[in-house]
């Protein structure tokens, strides 16, 4: 445990300094352990494992998108579990008012026919999908395309800061519409 | 997006830099501050008597209330804005101005009364100050929400509420430059029930902007 956290904190100030492979591993190893934490609270919660996912991808937005927050001479794993708590309380809130509202409409519209639980589909890609088109473009390129910054810059015939703009400003906007949706 | 591809996307992003909670938060601050010192300005401006007032020690005990609020309030704002940090350890700074406030009454009460209680108390301005506060204290707690936006709180009410209280601490310092009652009784009364104000208005928005 100890020697994880620590390997942890190493990553994320090479992270910090700018090495972007270390950021990489670092949010790697972690997502396991956020996943677990996850699928730990929806039980605990009585909702179905199978939306852990999309609380796990909230939490790696909210942590890219406030990794200015940490503090370099703090310990991560603390900083980290906040966030994945503070994370999962939302989505449990969330979740906990929308199947109430579920439950009510198929109550008087549908007796007898129990709510259906939608499969996760990945909030995240659903709402990929309302960004404006550059910004999605350019993640999309990225994510699923797997194309580097340079790459996506010659397809879409931007500069490179550009695409880094788009990119950045997408997953600001992704985070934002996740959080209010 | 699978979590994977996630993970290469903010990997990609890593070379985004933002700026520190504290340079957003002094940055909203001095946009904000000017607005501020307008409506203090145009309706209130410094009393007259000025000069001869900073020889009242009653006089200049009202600021270092004032800023014994705002300053400890900027401190525990910027420390709230991590996700991690606790209220723990840290709320005693908040006791600052009441401590200034109960010496200041204390040693007013030991002083021969230039004035009977009910009147150092009730003031000539207390209505201004109730109006006057709260209303210099908007473009500042808009601006600190703003800079506090940029955190990550885990109790976005209270970080709400530490914003209200910055804010409502930089307005009276403003205003205590103006009003011309100087009796501690007026300021633990008057100033308290104006903060109290800008406060739970902070803790309220606050609530709603400053999840993240």
């Amino acid at each position: 445990m100890r020697g994880r956290e620590d390997e942890w904190t190493g990553l994320m100030r090479s992270a910090m300094a700018g090495d972007d492979a270390a950021y990489h591993r670092l949010l790697r190893a972690v997502t396991p352990v956020l996943r677990a934490a996850a699928r730990r609270g929806l039980a605990r919660a009585g909702q179905p494992p199978d939306q852990a996912e999309d609380i796990v991808q909230e939490i790696l937005l909210a942590v890219h998108l406030k990794r200015h927050t940490w503090d370099s001479e703090a310990p991560f794993a603390p900083w980290l579990f906040a966030i994945g708590r503070n994370k999962l309380i939302d989505a449990l809130r969330r979740r906990g008012r929308r199947v109430f509202v579920n439950i009510d409409d198929y109550a008087e519209t549908l007796p007898g026919e129990t709510p259906q639980e939608t499969a996760s589909t990945g909030e995240v890609t659903a709402q990929l999908n309302t960004l404006p088109q550059r910004q999605r473009d350019v993640l999309q390129s990225i994510a699923v395309d797997s194309a580097s910054i340079k790459d996506t810059a010659t397809k879409f015939s931007m500069s490179e800061g550009a695409v880094r703009v788009a990119l950045h400003r997408g997953l600001a906007a992704l985070t934002a519409k996740l959080r209010d949706h | 997006m699978d979590t994977d591809q996630l993970i290469r996307t903010l990997s990609a992003d890593n070379a985004h830099r933002a700026p520190r909670v504290g340079a957003m938060l002094t940055m909203a601050l001095l946009v904000a501050a000017p607005l501020s010192i307008l409506i203090f300005a145009t309706f209130l401006g410094v009393r007259p008597d000025v000069m001869s007032a900073m020889h009242n020690p009653f006089f200049d005990m009202k600021f270092a209330v004032t800023l014994s609020l705002a300053i400890p309030a900027i401190i525990i704002s910027l420390h709230l804005s991590r996700p991690e940090a606790l209220m723990r350890g840290w709320g005693w700074l908040l006791l600052l101005p009441v401590g200034l406030l109960a010496v200041a009454i204390g040693s007013e009460a030991m002083m021969a009364p230039a004035m009977p209680m009910t009147m150092r108390l009730v003031g000539k301005n207390s209505r201004w100050c109730m109006l006057a506060i709260p209303a210099m204290s908007l473009p500042l707690l808009a601006g600190a929400l703003f800079g506090l936006r940029h955190g990550a709180p885990s109790q976005p009410a209270l970080a709400g509420a530490l914003a209200g209280l910055l804010s409502a601490g930089l307005a009276a310092t403003l205003y205590a430059s103006h009003c011309t009652d100087d009796s501690p009784l007026f300021v633990a009364t008057w100033y308290t029930i104006a903060t109290a104000v800008v406060t739970a208005v902070g803790a309220a928005v606050g609530s709603k902007v400053l999840r993240y």
